[in-house]
């Protein structure tokens, strides 16, 4: 792909990225970030191809290294956001039966 | 030419794009507590579908070796995030930013190391003398920046995390004349990655990373703990444009897409966090201006307003005698649990 078209994606990911958030109510900054950190670790699909490519031992190393610390952030990223989300919900789930009667 | 330079194979791109929608409707989800639960389940299956596509498209070599590496770094993850206390949850998220900073940085440097096999560079063979590899022009750019804003990810990450843990003093600390020397070592990395572009040369690239490791060391030290989540927010921010600087690097939709909205969100987030907190934006960036040297700024006097810290006695005995009480529920409150009460 040339590099107009790679930029152009970018630049509509970043508008997304912008208007997605502003209505986010302040309880959940905190989940909001978490679930952030826990895409970011899309780095991962780099240390993929890192780890694949042939040719050097070193770089292959450090590629697979990076897929370690990227699979520690995807899982303990969602895990916490997850534990995080579960609080919230409790406040939910009391309030329906109540409030039906 | 490798694999994933070649013409881009319709279904990887499709499946890229898909996990991208899924990452949209993530942060979508995340927005409202109706809905969140939802988001998340979104963002895994995102996750899921990059993964498993990159691993597919390269079955080439190790997947053993990757699904190993996969499988240790899941398990230290949902370890800890299963034992952290939830109280120290803000700690925890600088820590994983700092894992995604590192891994850019390793993924930049493996990068360099290998040009070819990368896509990025071509073997030169000339007439007389050794064969040797030139990179391109504007993947040395793109790599410079990604791996430039990883290193500061990863610095930046560590001392909040320091901080927030209270391994560090949480009070800014103020080195004489910091502005001027932050400038520097800025302009410093900026002037390097541009000679970057003449020089493919060890040096530059490896000034480039120390260079990049310190000013996200003195970014951060400078700012209070009270500014702490909106720092932590913003080094989320910074770990969205590494992903999509190393995106650009290796040509790779994913990693641009998610990255450009991780980058883009972390900033608005940061920017909504401070003016729920009532603080200035830039004054938090640019660090430590709440601190008593900063008289000099004029936002000073604006964000020195009086607050106070009290005991659980002192907030009863106030409470029973005021005629009305505002909460303010946030994170804190979740954690203790306190909506129940309240309702």
């Amino acid at each position: 792909m040339d590099f107009i078209s790679i930029l152009s994606i970018f630049v509509m990911a970043c508008f997304v990225g912008y208007y997605v958030v502003w209505s986010v109510t302040p309880a959940l900054h905190t989940p909001l970030m978490a679930v952030t950190n826990a895409v970011s670790s899309v780095i991962i699909v780099g240390a993929l191809i890192a780890s694949a490519a042939a040719g050097s031992a070193t770089s292959k190393y450090l590629g697979l290294l990076a897929v370690v610390l990227a699979s520690v952030n995807i899982f303990g990223g969602f895990a916490v956001t997850q534990r995080m989300l579960a609080m919230y919900k409790k406040k939910e789930r009391p309030a329906a039966p109540v409030s039906g009667k | 030419m490798m694999e994933h330079t070649a013409p881009v194979n319709p279904w990887v791109a499709l499946a890229y794009l898909v996990a991208g929608v899924c990452f949209i409707l993530a942060l979508r989800g995340l927005s409202s507590p109706a809905t969140s639960q939802r988001g998340n389940r979104y963002g895994m299956i995102g996750m899921l579908i990059a993964v498993v596509t990159t691993v597919l498209t390269h079955l080439n070599v190790g997947v053993w070796e990757i699904l190993v590496a996969i499988a240790i770094g899941g398990a230290i993850g949902l370890v800890t995030a299963r034992r952290i206390a939830m109280t120290d949850m803000p700690q925890l998220v600088a820590a994983f930013h700092s894992l995604v900073g590192l891994a850019a940085v390793l993924v930049g440097v493996a990068a360099y190391l290998n040009p070819v096999a990368f896509g990025i560079g071509e073997m030169v063979i000339p007439l007389i003398g050794d064969p040797f590899v030139v990179i391109h022009q504007v993947s040395r750019i793109e790599m410079g920046l990604g791996v430039a804003i990883g290193a500061i990810t990863f610095s930046g990450s560590v001392i909040a995390f320091l901080k927030l843990n209270g391994n560090m003093s949480g009070s800014p600390i103020m080195l004489p004349g910091r502005h001027v020397i932050n400038l520097a070592v800025l302009a410093g990395i900026i002037g390097l990655i541009a000679y970057f572009l003449t020089d493919q040369s060890g040096w530059v690239f490896w000034t480039i990373t120390a260079l990049s490791f310190v000013i996200g060391f003195l970014l951060i030290i400078p700012i209070g703990g009270a500014d702490m989540p909106v720092v932590v927010s913003m080094l989320n921010s910074y770990s969205g444009w590494a992903a999509a600087a190393m995106g650009f690097t290796l040509h790779n939709t994913a990693m641009i897409i998610t990255g450009a909205l991780v980058g883009s969100s972390g900033a608005i987030l940061s920017y909504i966090m401070c003016k729920a907190m009532n603080r200035s934006f830039i004054s938090v960036i640019a660090g430590g201006f709440g601190a008593s040297d900063a008289g000099s700024s004029g936002g000073g006097a604006a964000i020195d307003r009086p607050w106070k810290r009290g005991s659980a006695e002192d907030a009863a005995f106030l409470m029973s005698q005021a005629e009305q009480v505002v909460i303010v529920p946030g994170y804190g409150m979740a954690v203790a649990q306190a909506q129940h009460v309240l309702r």
